[in-house]
């Protein structure tokens, strides 16, 4: 096994480098739509974090981009093609998913979990091949999951388990790979852990990642874009420096906060502002 | 080297095949239950096609089975025997493969046809011809004789058919709601236990008593006519759901994982569903409504197997142990006679109610 099997296979197909773009899309659950009009360009071999307040439609967005959902009008382009156009299979071959709230059945191995992510690589004839061993291996030793692999999914503890499911969605081998909230219900060094390694996965192995977070300080560390949404519509796009402002956190967030330079990166670093009097104030 | 440490938990469970470069996934724990379940039904299929108001010894049921003994056993066993543990097999195995399919499909072991209200679907059609036709032979009644014979299966299959298009339309939005459709299900086998209730409490006690016989699930008197077109469904059934094992592998991980995998998740739900359907549809029109089979023997092999869902094969061999096991029971072992149905009951509801009790604990702890 060489590590090249989980290398991006292929170049960039796409236009103006980018492979998975929103077009005008607007979704709705029902008659009101949660997104509406948007256009977006996921760049290639970058990491995207999408952000924005609670209900603006960022985890819709996320879903149709990976044809979770399909919009009402506008269409995802997948290489240029319209995304319903090309075979569910097919597209999983391309686009990987971590949906927020993955569901592990009781006892459900680890390698057992990664192993399903060579789904879309498997046919009657071909269930388990000994590439499809070889990349399983490869994802689980990435993720440093390879150690528990003999573990039951829910013995795991909060970080480990999202690293096996990451590892599902590298076992994909696709070169789009989209996290909703992968860092939800876990302590902050986990969320970091979790982040590390997607960073790694980006600049290590070429892939391309779109996301959705809520925390700002953690996008702003991990993000090359960062896509700040409002009300079903993007507000504003760009690096974290060009993108976190004191303007753009009260406009869209309505939250007072400084924003300062990391001592350490240079990048920003979002602090609130609270009405209350310090010594009052209780811990975060 | 690190990868050997894990090779025999592997082979335990699944061991691939790997021939050029074709590759399959074995499932040698699976087929090791469904050998050694095989070998049990053999065993008690025998026993139950020897045992009767004229015993026939196991080597002589062997003997006439394969053409040999003489003429008056070769008759019971062949044209009298034979038929019904044919039915108490099929019924077993479909049964149990219906059970296997809806809780694999909900993600629930609590959610079998019984619970769907697709059994009582099945049951009030055939008690509302029962009663109707009323069979103890009054003057009056809209039919009889023949015709009850064979309206009895078909109203339980329209019965039963009539629920599942019931539960579908109710619980279909944009696809298909899991949480909506068992929900669905429980208030519908509400209504219909209710409704057929009704129909026993207005009825001539001779049709209600005759009624009951049936609503027990009985594998009395059952012939060829009886097992085709459970076997068939079967036939038919069987080979497109092991294909569809892989994505039945890829949707326990939840809906949106599954498509994220490429799986078709709406198709596969609606295959597995109607295959479920007619599986049950046809088993209760052949036997009445055996209760808990489908809910329990797909949980037993899920326990033998040691997977994370209901194995199909394994829960079909043992849902045929379990049928022929309880009518060797109801006609030869216990002292009274009783319908395969009463025992078939008595394993299950025990096992629902330690399951509910153990459920209810793993939530509070």
């Amino acid at each position: 096994m060489t590590a090249t099997d989980l290398d991006a296979p292929t170049a960039p197909r796409g236009t103006d480098g980018s492979r998975l773009a929103a077009h005008a899309v607007t979704v709705g659950y029902g008659a009101t739509p949660v997104v509406r009009g948007l256009s977006l360009a996921v760049p290639t071999g970058k990491v995207t974090t999408i952000v924005g307040p609670n209900g603006c439609g960022k985890s819709t967005l996320l879903r149709t981009l990976a044809r979770l959902l399909k919009p009402t009008s506008g269409q995802v382009l997948l290489d240029g093609e319209p995304i319903t156009d090309v075979a569910t299979r097919e597209v999983s071959q391309r686009l990987a998913l971590l949906p927020q709230s993955p569901i592990a059945p009781d006892g459900l191995l680890v390698r057992d979990l990664v192993g399903r992510g060579r789904h879309p690589h498997q046919r009657w004839f071909s269930q388990w091949s000994s590439t499809d061993e070889g990349v399983v291996e490869e994802a689980m030793r990435l993720t440093d999951t390879w150690e528990l692999r003999d573990r039951a999914i829910d013995q795991l503890s909060g970080g480990q388990r999202q690293r096996a499911w990451i590892a599902m969605t590298l076992a994909q081998d696709t070169d789009l790979v989209l996290l909703d909230e992968p860092t939800t219900f876990l302590d902050l060094a986990h969320q970091v852990e979790v982040l590390d390694l997607v960073s790694r996965l980006n600049r290590e192995r070429g892939r391309t990642v779109a996301m959705v977070l809520h925390d700002l300080n953690l996008a702003a560390r991990y993000s090359d874009l960062v896509v700040v949404m409002k009300d079903g519509v993007v507000v504003t796009q760009g690096t974290p420096g060009e993108v976190f402002t004191t303007e753009l956190l009260a406009d869209v967030f309505g939250l007072r906060a400084d924003v300062m330079a990391d001592p350490r990166t240079g990048l920003p670093v979002v602090v609130p502002v609270s009405a209350v009097p310090v010594p009052t104030r209780p811990a975060d | 080297m690190a990868t050997r440490q894990a090779a025999p938990r592997v082979a335990l469970h699944a061991a691939p095949l790997r021939v050029g470069r074709l590759s399959w996934r074995v499932p040698v724990r699976a087929g090791v239950v469904c050998l050694v379940g095989a070998a049990v039904l053999l065993l008690l299929v025998a026993v139950d096609m020897s045992v009767g108001d004229f015993p026939i010894p196991v080597p002589d049921v062997v003997s006439a089975l394969l053409g040999g003994g003489d003429a008056g056993q070769r008759f019971v066993v062949m044209e009298l025997r034979l038929p019904q543990t044919v039915v108490a097999v099929a019924v077993g195995a479909a049964l149990a493969l219906a059970g296997a399919l809806t809780q694999t499909l909900a993600r629930n072991p609590l959610a079998s046809p019984d619970i769907l209200g697709i059994t009582d679907g099945a049951a009030f059609g055939a008690v509302l011809v029962i009663v109707a036709a009323g069979g103890s032979g009054y003057g009056g009644a809209v039919a009889s004789g023949r015709l009850q014979e064979v309206g009895v299966p078909l109203a339980a299959l329209a019965g039963a058919l009539a629920a599942a298009l019931l539960l579908f339309l109710l619980s279909w939005r944009r696809g298909l709601d899991i949480q909506r459709l068992v929900l669905t299900g429980i208030a519908l086998s509400a209504v219909l236990t209710a409704a057929t209730s009704y129909l026993l409490v207005n009825a001539r006690i001779q049709d209600a008593s005759s009624a009951q016989a049936w609503l027990t699930g009985s594998l009395n008197a059952r012939g060829w006519e009886h097992a085709v077109p459970v076997l068939l469904t079967i036939a038919v059934t069987l080979p497109l759901m092991l294909l569809l094992v892989p994505s039945l592998n890829a949707m326990l991980l939840g809906d949106d994982a599954a498509l994220g995998l490429g799986v078709r998740v709406r198709a596969v739900q609606l295959a597995l569903l109607v295959a479920a359907v007619a599986l049950a549809a046809v088993s209760v029109s052949a036997a009445g409504p055996l209760e808990f089979v489908a809910f329990v023997a797909p949980q037993i092999a899920l326990r033998l197997t040691g997977g994370s869902r209901p194995p199909l094969v394994a829960a079909m061999v043992v849902g045929a142990v379990i049928v022929v096991g309880a009518d060797v029971l109801s006609r030869a072992v216990l002292p009274f006679t009783v319908p395969a149905g009463i025992i078939t009951a008595a394993i299950g509801a025990p096992y629902l109610i330690y399951l509910l009790i153990r459920s209810n604990r793993r939530r509070t702890a």
